[in-house]
């Protein structure tokens, strides 16, 4: 099928401004999410900081209750929605073409869209804090923390608001990279010969397909509640407030599974080429990942076990919570078997993998406690479900995603990160993280309620708390160090090559960085692991054609222009109706050209 | 593919995997999202369903003759759906704008049915925020016929675009297919709304 050398028309190096607001290369919209998500994680970082430095000694004074709960809030939104899903957003757009060996993804400039809907939205959240004051209610905006009455300020607004944009952005998102996966695979890329990256991203995609509509309906409930006086949530006149915790978590647990599946990938990928060996039981890694998919729908309540579920739905779902426990296990022992007997080169992304199958172990193991409704009765709401939740997601997701760093970084910019402070930074990291979190287990079981700005001296938590804010420092300087990292090896020459770690995939088989057309020829896929496979066979590259024009769609602007309309209804949603009214101009005009644009 | 080394080959519209194009593949995914937004409304309606502190009860105000009326039509409207589909796959023009324009209007006729209940429902005192009933009614009716008005403007933009000079393209029956699905979907969750609002009793 070597299609794609039809005629003509060249995208030209463009390196403006413009180039890159009316791109469409999903390598170029890759590089912003992740460099996006990144800045996201700082801020976050930032906000986490303040938090633990408010709470370092009983009765702090640093942060009043007030902003207390609004950098608590705004913490855990900023690292959920705008830091550890773009980046993986940011991988999934650099790496699903390159690695299914396509040339872009199936909708270029609806990839566009959502990457700039993205940014809209996670300005827009981020503005609250300029505007009357961020969200406080949690980022699981339990009602009536979340009702007009008890929050009074727009911050809750705000909320609801820059979740539903974030929401579309990443429904698009999610749309575009599921019909690229199944649709836009090279010749011989069967389903399962898919990276189990490239697995993993399929079961997000269908996860937050199939959750994300649940979650916006609650949100719009929400807004009807805050903006219109209706009562969906407030039990005063009928409401339910237990309904908002079914339909947030119905979303909340999927989402779990959104933020971890794509660094379970990224570890899938890494520890084999660094084991210079296949993956060991690739289809159990598979079918585990697409059974904790499923499994993902039916656990939701275990977030409920102290509202009065009552008997049966509390063993129902407390079966389900722990029958999920076992998909996760299985790939545990994948992991471990991939590297078992392997020749193992330990660089930095190896430390980053290995790292994140042992926290993310105990995360699990201390998923699968409260998994039990008696223990999660002294569990729910104290320290040691943050200590849980930062296990899987700091040491389970982040640490994936330093892995990913180090692993692509050379496919991404054709140079090769500093191992030396790799590694430094990769210890002070993995210190300041078990410094910082694994205290809160013994806070939590001595009884320390999570959510609280303040706390009396002689309850026993002040030494812990003093631990987990130093350790909370601790992780600042890691990523201080990677920011320097980054830094330093941008003002190198290109070292990387091709394929400097002797990689499996498609990737791999062409330049550093990429060109626009990713491949000069589509390359064909005889195994699982291709360009193992090619090397062991004596199989040579095909060779690129003497006339080897590609077409690659031009660059549109019309992304930008609905992503503008979309903002404005948003903006509007919350100020005035003529605001909203023009964003719903701009965006039919946008898609309107949109449609009637020439693509070839 | 053919060997056509002269034909433009768009970087994302080769022959594709599974051999569907990729635009109808998404709109399947995208109606399996839209099956828990109606989902969740719905169960949020049956949640509710008996909450109401004051009246008016559904009982006493639903007009099951008016609003099966207007499902008719809106299952007329499959009907026409289907023959603009065959008129586009078939290349029968003529019969596919007619057949464009008669779905629009009788979506438009739906839409004119819900306004028409809404304005009677609030003159009766059911407004949105009075009780239980009111707010999950108008909030889950009141995102149909929005599901229904954006239908409409989906097909009407591809009346409009067919009356061009270049016509819908070579991809003629595929848009028309695809929005064809969009608005069977919205048709047959209308009738499971239809149904437990109306026809299951109190
Ligand atoms: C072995 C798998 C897992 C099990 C059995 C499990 C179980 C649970 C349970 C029962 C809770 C509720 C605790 C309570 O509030 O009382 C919980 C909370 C939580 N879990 Fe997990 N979990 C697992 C894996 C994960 C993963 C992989 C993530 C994310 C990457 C995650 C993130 C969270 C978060 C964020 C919360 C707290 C939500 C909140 O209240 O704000 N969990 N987990
Ligand atoms: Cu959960």
């Amino acid at each position: 099928m070597a299609t794609a050398i039809g005629v003509m028309t060249h995208a030209e190096e463009d390196t403006g401004l413009w180039s890159w607001l009316t791109t469409v290369d999903h390598k170029r919209i890759g590089a912003v999410y992740t460099v996006a998500g990144f800045i996201f994680f700082m801020i976050g970082g930032l906000e986490a900081v303040a938090v633990r430095t408010q709470l370092a000694v009983p009765n702090g004074t640093v942060l009043d209750a007030d902003r207390y709960n609004q950098f608590f809030t705004m913490h855990a939104l900023t690292m959920i929605f705008l830091a550890i899903m773009p980046m993986g957003a940011g991988f999934f757009n650099y790496f699903i073409p390159l690695q299914i060996g396509a040339r872009d993804v199936a909708f270029p400039r609806l990839n566009a869209l959502s990457l700039w809907i993205f940014l809209g939205g996670g300005l827009l959240l981020n503005s609250s804090f300029f505007l009357g004051g961020a969200p406080n209610g949690g980022w699981f905006g339990y009602a009536p923390l979340s009702s007009i009455e008890y929050a009074k300020t727009s911050g809750m607004t705000f909320y609801v608001v820059g979740l539903l944009t974030l929401g579309l952005s990443t429904l698009i998102a999610s749309l575009n990279f599921a019909v690229t996966i199944i649709n836009m695979r090279a010749p011989g890329m069967s389903m399962m010969r898919l990276p189990v990256f490239i697995w993993m991203v399929l079961v997000v995609a269908f996860l937050l397909i199939l959750s994300l509509p649940v979650l916006t309906v609650g949100l719009l409930q929400l807004y009807f509640d805050r903006v219109w006086g209706t009562s969906f949530f407030s039990p005063a006149t009928g409401g339910d407030p237990i309904l908002w915790q079914h339909i947030f978590w119905i979303f909340g647990h999927p989402e779990v599974y959104v933020l971890i599946l794509p660094s379970m990938g990224i570890v899938s990928e890494v520890l084999p080429v660094m084991s210079k060996k296949p993956l060991f039981g690739y289809s159990a890694i598979v079918f585990a990942g697409a059974a904790i998919g499923v499994l993902g729908f039916g656990v939701w309540a275990h977030h409920m076990f102290t509202t009065g579920l009552g008997p049966v739905p509390q063993v129902v779902f407390s079966a389900s919570t722990m029958a999920i426990g076992i998909p996760t296990g299985i790939k545990i022992f994948n992991w471990l078997g991939t590297m078992y007997g392997g020749n193992i080169r330990f660089v930095t992304a190896t430390y980053f993998s290995v790292a994140f199958i042992a926290l993310f172990t105990i995360g699990g193991i201390s998923g699968v406690m409260h998994a039990s409704p008696p223990i999660d009765g002294h569990h729910q709401d104290s320290y040691f479900v943050v200590a849980h939740l930062h296990y899987v997601l700091f040491g389970g997701a982040i640490m994936g995603i330093f892995a990913g760093l180090f692993y692509w970084f050379p496919k991404m910019s054709g140079r090769m990160l500093d191992e030396t402070l790799g590694k430094i930074g990769f210890w002070i990291m993995f210190v300041g993280m078990n410094l910082t979190f694994f205290p809160m287990h013994f806070l939590g079981l001595a009884g320390m309620p999570r959510r609280i700005y303040t706390y009396d001296a002689d309850l026993g938590w002040d030494t812990w708390n003093m631990v987990a804010t130093i350790g909370s420092y601790t992780i600042a300087t890691s990523v201080l160090i990677f920011v320097i990292n980054v830094i330093k090896t941008m003002r190198k020459d290109k070292d990387a090559g091709d394929d400097p770690w002797g990689g499996a995939t498609l990737e791999w088989a062409t330049s550093s960085p990429p060109p626009a057309h990713d491949f000069d020829v589509i390359p064909e896929v005889r195994d699982r692991d291709p360009l193992w496979y090619d090397r062991d066979h004596g199989i040579a590259r095909a060779a690129v054609p003497e006339h080897n024009h590609i077409h690659m769609p031009p660059p549109s602007y019309f992304p930008l222009i609905v992503a503008l309309g979309a903002l404005l209804i948003a903006v509007g949603s919350m100020t005035h109706l003529s605001v909203l009214g023009l964003g719903a101009v701009i965006a039919i005009y946008g898609v309107w050209g949109w449609a009637l644009e020439p693509t070839d | 593919m053919a060997a056509a080394a002269h034909e433009t080959q768009p970087a994302t519209q080769h022959a594709t995997t599974t051999g569907i194009d990729n635009r109808k593949v998404m709109m399947w995914i995208f109606l399996a999202s839209e099956c828990l937004f109606f989902g969740a409304l719905i169960s949020t309606y049956l949640i509710f369903k008996g909450d109401s502190l004051v009246g008016p009860y559904p009982k006493e105000i639903l007009n099951i003759p008016v609003t099966s009326t207007s499902t008719f039509v809106l299952l007329m409207s499959s009907l026409t759906m289907v023959l603009a589909v065959y008129g586009a796959q078939h290349g029968r023009l003529g019969m596919m704008k007619v057949m464009l324009l008669a779905t629009i209007l009788l979506g438009l006729g739906f839409l004119g049915f819900q306004a028409y209940e809404f304005t009677e429902f609030v003159h009766e005192g059911l407004g949105l925020t009075t009780n239980q009933f009111g707010t999950s009614f108008f909030v889950l009716t009141g995102f149909h016929g929005t599901h229904v008005a954006v239908g409409v403007l989906y097909l009407l933009s591809l009346l409009v675009a067919s009356n061009r000079r270049t016509g819908l393209g070579r991809d003629r029956a595929l848009h028309i297919d695809i929005a064809g699905l969009y608005w069977h979907f919205v048709d047959v969750v209308w009738i499971v709304i239809f149904t437990i609002i109306y026809l299951i009793p109190n």
